[in-house]
């Protein structure tokens, strides 16, 4: 009995392990998931011949199996989707700076890394969302201003726990100092509507029901609702209004996706290539049909549906700011009870 | 003939603390041993150390002409060719009784190995039962299965460890006596433990009582009910009473039942205190005699009734009479000494550890 | 030392038999410390200086961990039990129609992910979702105006755990009932005492070892639940962990709230341990025959149906026609891309680890029976640690160590030989095999040991007596009579890694995705239609098991199927 189920084991495990790595390729680590990554990679080997293999995960996760594989890591390019993860890799020595002239040329000076580690591949703004009937967009002005009790009850986010939200806040610790977007943060913690829960969508469709008037998400959210399958979804989503904030001063809080070369890289060529491929005007274009998000080189058409929630100024903040002051966003959040 | 199994001053320990304490005793060839005694006397220890389960922590012990156990070595028990049945009789659940009976001879050839299993069933008297389940079975029938598949690599000694406890009592004896036609038929040496005197009787040639680690005594079941070398042998054999008394010359005692004759033994002299041991047949129902007792308490034995009777002194005696001599309690019947032989334990000594002029092992 | 004398009284722990070298000795502290490694790695952690993060952690945040995790547990104990015992015993001992479809039936929300299950009644049952806007249309009610038990909060996943962790304690205590002796269940009914009376008096307190293994299994899920937790915007220990460890990226500080975690864990492995050894005592008469069952009729009848139907209905079928729905509406996005491959990568390496968890439960419940020393228990019991520690912890603490010996050899080939050998084992299956074990070797560990405390040592020694060495008694006598446990095991394995997803996330190699993983990439993106097609391949894959199981647990009854 105890033979069988070893020589079974083995067996099974043989079959397994057929499924590895082979030479002359691309290996991507990728936060973004499979579903909004892979046509493209498919794209690039159909386009070049260069085979990509991709694990996916979450980007802390891919980072802290690249820290631990050191020279002998596989991968060859890093794919994030928010900057603060770009900037902790960048920190933990596991990305290499390279020179390419396309890919300064594709993406603005915000969105990359000054010393070339990494770039971003495309943006998401993450504005004021409404509930039309319930609120006039002349009501809104910045995200400062929804700390004023008249907003008492009336705001819909979700946990700090989400990278996005600390991004947000990191932004503001950089532009305002700590001191302020604390007690920013303590007025905007006390006009929650409920306490954080649940994803962007979740916040929108809570404001599209009435549970709140304003909602804090990310534009493709909102883009994915109104372009989604089910009507409940389109219908929610018509229901609430997209909101610039900050257009006077610094601009609306962005985010990025971005991609760098990793350190153990030995396909730095194919990498490079590769990520040239994706700051391209085909790439950047899917993105905002695909999955709504804003493309990171000026020129590229928007989507209909960003189009729609027109033009806007983004925070200028350099990106890596955003990894600066993560750690000092969360700590603010854990003590002004944003949960 | 020399002796199968030599037990020389072995002592065994669980976790450095010796429960058996330099036992010994021998088996012959073909003869049935026994080791009786109250829970937790190390009986069941020694026997397990005799299987090979237990590391003997001092003496040896020696199977045929091979030395099994000593301190740091241990022969394993699946090589020393010892049969052993369970208290619970540990048959195989997911195996047919035939399976369990072939389960010690599953590398002889084919038709050995049908043969023997079908001449145990038939020894066993169970031959219909080979292909049923042992939960299918009674706890005899179990019993029996146990003790065939022990049987079946013809070992050199068998082990039974309480192979009746979990028996209906009225079950235990005939079993026992079942039991032991079978062994000598095969002319097997054996040993089992019990705490059940008349079971160790029933299928014993030879006896060892054993209280707290220690062999009180290695005899044959007439000397240890009649001939007991202690006080703790004369109380857990039979039943009886102990008088107290006084040696009025080597071969009388006198007590409150007045002079009991009887070879006194060496040591006790005139005017020392001693207990003698009174069994109920030492005392019979005579109404002509002027010796009277009370009738305290009385229990019907089918044929006999046995008494317990308080002597004027206060004393309590036990008396079995023929069951037509029925006495209400209370009311007050003649006695009289009918001793064979006396049995005297010297008091003042009776508390010293073993002294080692007593035969086996040792007394107290 | 009065116990000696019985040896089936013995404790096997002290059941001592001849010393041949101690090849079992080494062979299980070895491999028990191996699978503790990333236990041990992560423990390593504490010794690291305490940063001023974890004062900060203590002045802001720790509390409500522990309060959080705590509640759960509680909520979650006592929902298992109310939904499981009751259950456990109505289809055990009981007769009503439905009966058998139930005692199938009843396992089936083991095969159901909990953060599935949270996504799912979360799409029902919160404010904007169907039920909700349904009532307000329905009443032309507003927000505010009525009130609905809130899903995303403690008491939403108390619930939404409860509903898929009870099978633990159903399918522990059910065996217990059907192993109790006939004739304890009849001399309580001589008594005068009716089916609640024999339930309550006799039952459950003879089943209570099985009862709280059961309950302590699912306790050590829930603390390890992150899916649940982190929709539900809890701030449990392990959501606490995350983002200590990746938000505020201290990993020093993240490992301490872990040891905290383990230290829970520590006090529920003790509180198993301590029912098991007072189960020696419960040994019951071995005779059996058919269990007569009550008959209920009447309002007792229309209960128990009820009692049944609620678990089933809400746990899993509730939730599958959700995920069915939703999968029917996206339909064409799913079924042309590579889902076969998707159910075969989770099938294959659900089996395998299975098979190779169950192997080495079997080989370390076994050695510990025969050398019970301190170092062999301890080492045991650590190696059991993981299933209570969050996937992605452990996925660190292999990852670590895996690397670590990678470069190292890889270091030393460069150097003597040249030659750059790489990464043999980081980045493989053998890596996530490996921490498949590590996370749910107590769930083979502790089904495979209770199985062979119930064969009692005589069988060990009556083995030996007939001639036969300690491997060969493992192999002819053990595993043959508990063969019903080491399957059941075996499928308890198979289903938990066929949910499992944070150390598949992080360790599986390029190229290889599982149905789990498609499954949570598209929830995780609130695309919870799109990931339904997923998420119930994974439900109907562990049916097939779920359903084996219970037929094991039929079958292992003493009795149930005698040969002719």
């Amino acid at each position: 009995m105890l033979r069988k189920a070893l020589f079974t084991t083995a067996l099974s495990l043989s079959t397994l392990l057929a499924v590895s790595v082979q030479a002359a390729e691309v290996n991507v680590y990728s936060a973004r998931q499979e579903g909004l990554i892979k046509p493209l990679l498919d794209d690039f080997t159909s386009q070049t011949g260069i085979k990509v293999n991709l694990v996916t995960g979450k980007a802390n996760a891919l980072l802290q199996r690249l820290r631990s594989e050191g020279r002998n890591s596989p991968a060859d390019i890093l794919i994030t989707v928010d900057a603060g993860n770009l900037y902790a890799a960048k920190s933990a020595g596991v990305l290499q700076p390279i020179t390419s002239p396309a890919l300064d040329a594709a993406v603005p000076a915000a969105y990359r890394d000054p010393d070339g580690q990494w770039y971003a591949l495309s943006m998401r703004a993450r504005p004021i969302m409404y509930h039309k009937g319930k609120v006039d967009p002349s009501e809104l002005s910045t995200y400062e201003a929804l700390a004023d009790p008249k907003w008492k009850g009336r705001i819909c986010i979700r946990s700090s726990d989400n990278v996005y939200n600390q991004s947000m806040v990191a932004s503001m610790i950089a532009t305002l100092g700590e001191a302020r977007t604390e007690a920013w943060a303590k007025g905007f913690v006390a006009n929650f509507a409920r306490p954080p829960q649940g994803g962007d969508r979740d916040q929108i469709k809570a404001a599209a029901a009435g549970q709140c008037d304003i909602a804090i998400a990310n534009t493709y959210y909102l883009g994915g609702m109104l372009n989604s399958q089910e009507a409940k979804d389109r219908e929610a989503a018509g229901e609430v209004g997209v909101f610039w904030p900050n257009q006077a001063d610094r601009g609306v809080h962005v985010n990025v996706s971005g991609a760098g070369v990793t350190a153990a890289s030995r396909n730095k060529t194919e990498a490079i290539k590769l990520l040239e491929f994706l700051v391209g005007d085909d790439a950047q274009k899917w993105y905002a049909e695909v999955n709504q998000e804003y493309p990171v080189k000026s020129g590229v058409a928007w989507s209909e549906t960003l189009s729609a929630f027109g033009p806007y100024k983004a925070d200028g903040v350099n990106m890596g700011q955003l990894g600066v002051h993560n750690a000092a966003a969360v700590r603010l959040m854990d003590r002004v009870g944003w949960k | 003939m020399t002796r199968l199994l030599d037990v020389q001053r072995v002592s065994v320990g669980y976790h450095g603390k010796d429960v058996v304490h330099s036992a010994s005793f021998g088996l012959r060839k073909g003869t049935i041993g026994c080791l009786l005694g109250p829970s937790g006397c190390g009986k069941t220890t020694l026997l397990r150390a005799i299987a090979g389960f237990e590391p003997v922590s001092g003496g040896r012990i020696v199977l045929g002409d091979e030395e099994v156990s000593r301190p740091g070595w241990t022969l394993p028990p699946e090589r020393r060719q010892v049969g052993m049945v369970f208290q619970d009789f540990a048959l195989f659940p997911h195996l047919t009784v035939a399976d369990n009976i072939g389960f010690g001879i599953r590398r002889w050839k084919g038709e050995a190995y049908a043969a023997r299993v079908a001449e145990l069933l038939e020894m066993v008297g169970l031959p219909q039962y080979g292909k049923a389940y042992p939960h299918a079975l009674s706890g005899g029938q179990q019993q029996r299965i146990a003790l065939a598949r022990a049987l079946a690599p013809r070992p050199r000694l068998m082990l039974l460890d309480e192979p009746f406890s979990s028996m209906d009592v009225e079950l235990r004896e005939g079993l026992a006596r079942e039991v032991r036609g079978i062994l000598k038929q095969e002319n097997i040496t054996a040993m089992l433990v019990t705490h059940d005197q008349m079971e160790a009787f029933a299928i014993a040639d030879h006896i060892g009582v054993m209280r707290a680690g220690h062999i009180m005594q290695w005899d044959n079941a007439y000397n240890l009910y009649h001939k007991p070398s202690n006080r703790f042998v004369a109380d857990f054999i039979g039943q009886g009473v102990i008088l107290p008394g006084t040696v009025l010359n080597a071969r009388e005692v006198e007590t409150e039942m007045g002079l009991i004759p009887g070879k006194v033994p060496p040591g006790c002299t005139r005017g020392m205190g001693v207990d003698v041991l009174v069994r109920p047949d030492d005392i019979q129902h005579d109404d002509a005699s002027p010796m009277i007792g009370e009738v305290v308490e009385k229990a019907f034995r089918g044929a006999q009734f046995l008494y317990t009777l308080r002597l004027s002194g206060g004393s309590k005696v036990l008396c079995l009479t023929p069951s037509h001599h029925d006495h209400p309690t209370g009311s007050r019947i003649g006695i009289r000494l009918d001793f064979d032989h006396l049995i005297v334990f010297p008091r003042d000594v009776c508390t010293v550890e073993p002294s080692a002029e007593l035969p086996s092992g040792g007394a107290n | 030392m009065t116990t000696v004398s019985f040896p089936d009284q013995t404790d096997p722990a002290c059941h001592r038999t001849w010393r041949f070298g101690d090849v079992w000795s080494w062979g299980v502290v070895a491999t028990a410390l191996t699978l503790a490694l990333p236990v041990l790695v992560i423990a390593g952690f504490v010794f690291v200086p305490a940063t001023e993060v974890w004062l900060h952690l203590k002045e802001t945040v720790l509390k409500d961990y522990i309060f959080t995790s705590l509640g759960l547990m509680i909520g979650v104990g006592v929902g298992v039990l109310a939904m499981g015992i009751p259950a456990a015993w109505m289809v055990s001992l009981c007769e009503f129609p439905g009966r058998r479809l139930f005692e199938w039936a009843l396992l089936l929300p083991l095969a159901i992910p909990a953060y599935i299950i949270a996504y799912t009644y979360t799409g029902m049952l919160d404010f904007a979702g169907p039920v909700q806007t349904g009532l307000r249309e329905l009443f032309d009610w507003s927000y505010g105006d009525y009130w609905f038990p809130e899903v995303r909060s403690l008491g939403g996943a108390v619930v939404m755990l409860t509903l898929v962790l009870y099978p633990y304690v159903y399918l522990l205590a059910r065996a217990a009932f059907l192993e109790q002796s006939v004739c304890v269940l009849e001399v309580s009914r001589t008594l005068g005492a009716g089916p609640w009376a024999g339930f309550y008096r006799v039952a459950i307190p003879l089943a209570r070892p099985a009862i709280i293994t059961g309950l302590s299994l699912a306790l050590m899920e829930t603390l390890a639940d992150y899916g649940t937790a982190q929709y539900f915007g809890l701030t449990t220990f392990t959501t606490g962990i995350f983002r200590t460890w990746f938000g505020l990226g201290d990993p020093a500080a993240a490992a301490q709230l872990s040891a905290i975690l383990m230290g829970f864990v520590f006090l529920l492995i003790l509180l198993e341990r301590g029912s098991r050894r007072r189960a020696r005592f419960h040994h019951t008469s071995s005779r059996y025959s058919r269990l007569p069952r009550y008959r209920l009729s009447g309002w007792r009848r229309a209960g128990a149906l009820v009692a049944c139907a609620i678990p089933v209905v809400f746990g899993f079928l509730l939730p599958a026609l959700q995920l069915g729905w939703w999968a029917a509406i996206t339909l064409d996005d799913w079924w042309h891309t590579d889902f076969l491959r998707l159910v075969w990568n989770s099938l294959g390496l659900a089996a395998t680890a299975a098979l190779i968890a169950v192997l080495l439960a079997v080989f370390m419940a076994y050695g510990k029976r025969m050398r019970s020393s301190f170092m062999v228990t301890a080492a045991v019991r650590l190696a059991g640690m993981g299933y209570a520690i969050p996937g992605t912890v452990i996925a660190v603490g292999v990852m670590l160590p895996f690397a670590w010996i990678d470069n190292g050899i890889d270091g030393w080939m460069r150097e003597h030989f040249g030659v750059s050998t790489g990464l043999i084992l980081s980045g493989t299956l053998v890596a996530l095999v490996f921490s498949y074990c590590v996370r749910f070797l107590a769930v083979s560990l502790n089904t495979v040991e209770a199985a062979l405390t119930k064969i009692k040592p005589s069988m060990d020694d009556a083995a030996r007596c007939l001639g036969m060495p300690p491997r060969s008694v493992l192999a002819r006598v053990h595993l043959p009579i508990m063969r019903g446990s080491v399957l059941t095991a075996g499928l308890l394995v198979f289903v938990d890694v066929l949910k499992e997803l944070p150390a598949t996330l992080i360790l599986r190699p390029f190229n290889f995705n599982t149905l789990a993983v498609r499954a949570f990439e598209l929830a995780g993106d609130e695309r919870l239609a799109q990931s339904a097609s997923a998420a119930l391949a994974i439900v109907l894959a562990g049916i097939l098991p779920v359903i084996l199981l219970s037929r094991t647990i039929s079958r292992s009854r003493p009795g149930h199927d005698t040969p002719a």
